[in-house]
């Protein structure tokens, strides 16, 4: 497992080519919610393998059980960075991803995830999901960290097999949390123009 | 079957290795040295300009007289590297050095979601074969075709495959100039390990010792571009006054372009002893280097423009820039390899 946690970082690394900027942030073991945007399905894999070693340790990607759970291959490499799998289609009653998530974080884990829901192919961010509201409100203590993941759409877009080894750059800003009296919206609104902020400050 | 296609590049492999103790000529072994001394000299003037840069000198130029000495050292480093690892761990070196570039370029160039499977065979199949097909070193030569005439005619019609008409000629030449310049043309620097020399009287050169002879023709080739790059900004800052083409490029002036083709005349001559060439012929060649240079240089201004970004290196924060150092290489490569092949094997 060890080797093959090694050896996915390595082909992260030749494949996306990736630079990491920590933007007024530093890498730390408190726990926390990584959140970014998603184009590609090698988003999860690079933004894990981009964390200094110690973290990725503790940090696992949240990702959909009926792409990750397909074949031999797929299974392997997601347990080997230690993937946290959700099922898309059945949400049960007392089984919410939410909950789950929060089951599994325990008080060690840092989780990554992509809440607009699915990869996306335009532009534009998609509108996020409200699973981050939910893990912030029940869990005040995490720190919400946004994540700017730059042309990994063009190393390996949607529906795509084979991924061109471009460049690609990993911006990680400053947590935010939620604020005292902040509705459902105004939040999952601020949590997604701090991704944009990133993307903007960099261009 | 497969042996006998192999066994150039096997064969290179252990001859080189075989004379391990002395991979490389005594003549190359005292260039290397010279540029030693000369990169030890620089980076004592950089630590000094550092120290008394607050009022008299321009920071930003030490800033970059120092970036370029490191990244000297780095590839004075990795030519070294490669020479000792023989013939075919250049090649290989210089196949990861285009690699390098090609990603860089394409991606600061915007492509189309259509253009991804080009791009494919572009990065992960046409650039390693190229530089095999160095390596293999066959007869007739098919690394010289390789890409101008069987990639860029696939690069096109895989384009068209992928069922997307929008700006279809815009995207297929932004492709294929990145080929061109960052993979063929660089792809000629290494081929000139594998030519049969002869000298300006007919005999070959260093008939004993040929591969580690072409060895140090590399080390001078690379040395006389490296030089003429830092000898075109030095001279246009000291004694430039109209620049070339101001709206592509501010710090090349025509005076540092003559001084820089003059200064590299002499230090072509200089270590001419290393070539096959005498010395003025070594110094004509210097020039020639000089100005293919200088035309990488401004033609890769012109892309940096057109896509308004400084240079390679600050697209990616933490990249080295590996594009912004061998412009002038790449655009040499070619032409030095031809004229040598062309006037100095039989």
């Amino acid at each position: 497992m060890q080797l093959t946690s090694r050896l996915l970082v390595a082909a992260a690394k030749l494949i996306s080519g990736y630079t990491v900027r920590w933007k007024h942030a530093m890498p730390d073991t408190c726990q926390r919610i990584y959140f970014a945007n998603h184009t590609s399905h090698l988003d999860g894999l690079v933004l894990w393998a981009g964390l200094p070693p110690h973290l990725r340790e503790i940090t696992r990607p949240v990702a959909a059980k009926d792409y990750w759970e397909k074949g031999w291959m797929r299974r392997h490499v997601a347990s080997a960075f230690n993937a946290l799998l959700i099922d898309r289609r059945e949400v049960k009653v007392h089984q919410s991803p939410v909950d789950l998530m929060i089951r599994e974080m325990d008080d060690k884990y840092s989780l990554i995830i992509f809440p607009e829901g699915s990869r996306n192919a335009k532009e534009e961010m998609n509108k996020f999901k409200s699973g981050l509201y939910y893990l912030a409100k029940k869990r005040p203590d995490l720190e919400l960290v946004p994540v700017y993941l730059d042309n990994m759409n063009r190393i390996l877009p949607r529906g795509e097999v084979l991924p061109v080894p471009l460049l690609s750059n990993i911006t990680i800003g400053a947590p935010i949390w939620l604020e005292q009296g902040e509705s459902k919206q105004q939040f999952l609104d601020r949590a997604r123009q701090s991704i944009i902020r990133l993307r903007d400050d960099e261009e | 079957m497969l042996f006998d296609t192999l066994h150039p590049f096997i064969g290179g492999f252990l001859e080189d290795s075989s004379k391990l103790s002395l991979p490389f000529e005594k003549r190359t072994a005292w260039l290397i040295a010279a540029v030693m001394i000369l990169l030890i000299i620089g980076s004592l003037v950089g630590k000094l300009l550092e120290r008394s840069s607050e009022e008299r000198l321009n920071s930003a130029i030490v800033r970059s007289f120092n970036q370029r000495i490191r990244s000297w050292w780095l590839m004075c480093a990795i030519l070294i590297a490669g020479l000792v690892i023989g013939r075919t761990g250049t090649v290989v070196l210089f196949g990861m050095i285009g690699f390098w570039a090609l990603r860089e370029f394409i991606t600061m160039t915007p492509t189309r979601r259509g253009d991804h499977r080009a791009l494919f065979w572009v990065l992960v199949v046409f650039t390693p074969l190229q530089f095999l097909l160095v390596g293999l070193n066959d007869e007739r030569q098919m690394f010289k075709v390789l890409l101008p005439i069987i990639a860029a005619l696939f690069v096109p019609m895989r384009i068209a495959l992928a069922n997307d008409e929008k700006r279809f000629l815009e995207r297929s030449a932004k492709i294929l100039i990145g080929i061109l310049i960052c993979v063929y043309a660089l792809s000629f620097a290494p081929a000139l390990l594998y030519l049969q020399i002869v000298d300006s009287t007919g005999q070959l050169w260093n008939a004993d010792s040929t591969l580690s002879a072409n060895k140090g023709l590399l080390f001078f080739f690379v040395l006389i571009t490296q030089l003429n790059d830092v000898m075109q900004f030095g001279w246009g800052k000291l004694i430039g006054r109209n620049l070339i083409a101001d709206r592509i490029n501010t710090s090349r002036t025509s005076e540092g372009v003559i001084a820089a083709a003059a200064s590299s005349a002499l230090l072509g001559a200089l270590f001419c002893w290393v070539t096959p060439f005498l010395f003025w012929q070594a110094a004509i060649i210097a020039v020639v280097i000089s100005l293919t240079g200088f035309a990488g240089g401004l033609t890769m201004s012109a892309i940096k423009r057109d896509r308004g970004v400084k240079d390679f290196g600050t697209l990616l924060q933490g990249h080295a820039g590996i594009l912004d150092r061998i412009d002038s290489l790449c655009f040499a490569a070619p032409v030095f390899y031809l004229l040598t092949e062309f006037f100095f094997t039989s």
